[in-house]
């Protein structure tokens, strides 16, 4: 409505934003620049860099353990993101229905994610406990009917990766949240219109809902996987990275050569820059491939 | 409101959300359970579910007082003073982002100027930057500026805005009538005074939204401190709590969870008094593209 574009001038649009202008050029440029260089140096921290060209980037990829954090990291993202999604997807769904309590239980949803990671992971530790902990003792004897012995969990080689899964998918209230919110958003005579073409249950929710909100899942999706791509502080305190390297994840990695080892923090930083050209890359991807798939309501959206 | 009648499927969805909410409920429920009992009840493998209660249970309140104490009496890890350097860098931190990120907010949302949609799309894409691609250099970088042995790495940055929270202020700026600005223009005010005593004024709910999640952003920080923070008497309690635990390799277990109940228990206590902001604010964060 208002023709009055650019009734101020840049000098005091520029000044009113110039706190994140000074912050984001010196929190977040000048490291990103040092970074680049670093990611070309040998620089153990306490020396001054020293230049070295690509040797960085060329050792990444003869590191085995460079290819095992790498692996792992995929596995956790490839399975963590569609689980999440779905589950709060279902839960969203669910919530929606407007069943009596569904506040309380939104509630107890949300809750999850407000608590410090470092603290749900002692939660979980305790929980997961293999011996002691609640879910074996709820496990172990349901899996005696069967002859079975209740999986070992973290100490398990194979089990410690689906727990740090389980624990990651106790913090999805969030996306529950952003799901309720656009699932309320699809036009009640939409669902009424597919009802009397004869879609319901699942059918309606893939042919007719999911179309409605896919921008927001794949914008949730595409957060998802870059957060995934950093998972660090659930394994790092309920596993380090064990048993072996069963759930040694590609921050971990990155910190451990930034502060750990050495430490050689030009190699920290190209393995920094392999993860922003990853997280690029993904990004891309999936904006690109859905394109088609995903319907952005109206022109000017 | 009428609530419709209770059809089968709809019992069977009821059923499913009870589940679901007792599922995500259970690890605290544990925690607690765990935290008022002696230790002596605590690991016990084979016991069945029952015995999650501690017995007898009304001896239950001297338990949770022994635990609680212990705790906080204990003699290296000193969880008081963590408390009091989380309250000291969160605060400074939430003071500095609600302050720094309102005005650039405005500066988005209500001045007129060339370039500010550029600008804005540019900080919408520095969201998308990780972590620890940068942390390594930004260690370095406070290094030079003797910053690390300090607070400072953790709240300065915080006074330079912070771009979740700048796109919550102006999508709430944003709503706010134009005509406002006008009349205020028409008054004489310039952009500063508009600011002040029309839009901030205003803009109060907004404020405590972003007040909330960037304390709780910043309660539950642990990868900050973790890499800033060298020196034990500046820890947060996130790293107190880490420390706790491996300080002697077999805490035990009630004490654990007590300590950890100390850590979420601001948290849950913040969230039952702002349960309808927080949850609306953090519904938003889904909704940036719209």
């Amino acid at each position: 409505m208002s023709t009055r574009r650019h009734e101020d001038s840049v000098r005091t649009g520029l000044l009113w934003i110039s706190p994140w202008l000074l912050g984001f050029t010196l929190f977040l440029l000048t490291p990103l620049a040092m970074s680049v260089y670093y990611s070309l140096s040998d620089y153990p921290v306490l020396e001054r860099p020293v230049f070295i060209g690509l040797a960085n980037y060329k050792r990444l990829f003869t590191d085995p353990t460079f290819w095992i954090v790498l692996k792992n990291t995929l596995i956790f993202s490839l399975v963590f993101v569609p689980a999440s999604t779905l589950l709060a997807l279902g839960l969203a769904a669910l919530l929606n229905k407007e069943l009596p309590g569904w506040k309380f239980a939104r509630a107890i949803i949300v809750l999850p994610t407000l608590v410090p990671a470092a603290a749900a992971a002692m939660a979980w530790l305790w929980l997961l406990n293999s011996d002691a902990g609640l879910i074996n003792r709820l496990l172990s004897p349901l899996l005696a009917v069967f002859n079975l012995a209740a999986p070992a969990w973290l100490q398990s080689r194979f089990w410690a990766m689906p727990a740090i899964i389980i624990v990651s998918l106790w913090q999805v209230g969030q996306s529950v949240l952003i799901y309720q919110a656009a699932l309320r958003e699809v036009p009640e005579s939409l669902q009424e219109a597919a009802e009397l073409d004869g879609l319901t249950g699942l059918r309606r929710f893939w042919h007719v809902t999911l179309p409605m909100i896919s921008p927001v899942v794949l914008f949730n999706v595409v957060i998802g996987i870059i957060g995934a791509m950093q998972v660090f502080v659930f394994p790092f305190i309920m596993t380090n990275g064990g048993p072996g390297t069963a759930t040694y994840f590609y921050s971990m990695y990155l910190y451990d050569n930034a502060f750990l080892f050495g430490p050689q923090m030009g190699y920290a930083c190209a393995m920094a820059w392999v993860q922003m050209m990853m997280v690029g890359a993904l990004t891309w991807l999936l904006f690109r491939m859905s394109r088609k798939k995903v319907h952005y309501r109206g022109g000017g959206a | 409101m009428t609530s419709p009648r209770l059809t089968p499927a709809r019992t069977l969805s009821w059923l499913l959300l009870i589940a679901f909410a007792f599922a995500f409920a259970l690890p605290l429920i544990w925690m607690f359970l765990t935290s008022v009992k002696p230790g002596s009840q605590t690991v016990l493998a084979g016991d069945g579910v029952l015995s999650v209660l501690p017995t007898p249970l009304s001896q239950t309140p001297q338990y949770a007082a022994d635990n609680f104490r212990s705790v906080l009496t204990d003699p290296v890890v000193d969880f008081p003073l963590y408390l009091r350097n989380t309250f000291v860098v969160t605060i400074l931190s939430v003071l500095g982002t609600v302050i720094s990120s309102a005005v650039v907010a405005y500066g988005f949302a209500r001045v007129q100027w060339q370039g500010r949609n550029l600008a804005f799309g540019l900080m919408l894409a520095t969201m998308m930057i990780p972590f620890p691609v940068i942390m390594g250099p930004l260690y370095v970088l406070f290094k030079e500026l003797g910053w690390i042995g300090t607070f400072k790495p953790l709240w300065v940055p915080a006074w330079f805005g912070h771009a979740f929270s700048i796109f919550l202020l102006r999508q709430f700026f944003l709503g706010i009538p134009r005509e406002l600005n006008d009349a205020a223009k028409i008054d004489g005010c310039n952009h500063w005074q508009t600011f002040t005593r029309v839009i901030l004024p205003i803009s109060k709910p907004a404020l405590t939204v972003v007040a909330l999640l960037h304390f709780v952003f910043v309660w539950n920080d642990f990868l900050g401190p973790l890499i800033f923070l060298t020196d034990r008497n500046q820890y947060t309690l996130a790293l107190g709590l880490q420390l706790y635990q491996s300080q002697t390799g077999n805490t035990p277990w009630n004490l654990l969870m007590a300590a950890t109940t100390i850590v979420i228990l601001p948290v849950i206590i913040m969230f039952l008094i702002a349960q309808r902001a927080l949850i609306e604010g953090i519904a938003t964060q889904g909704m940036r593209e719209a």
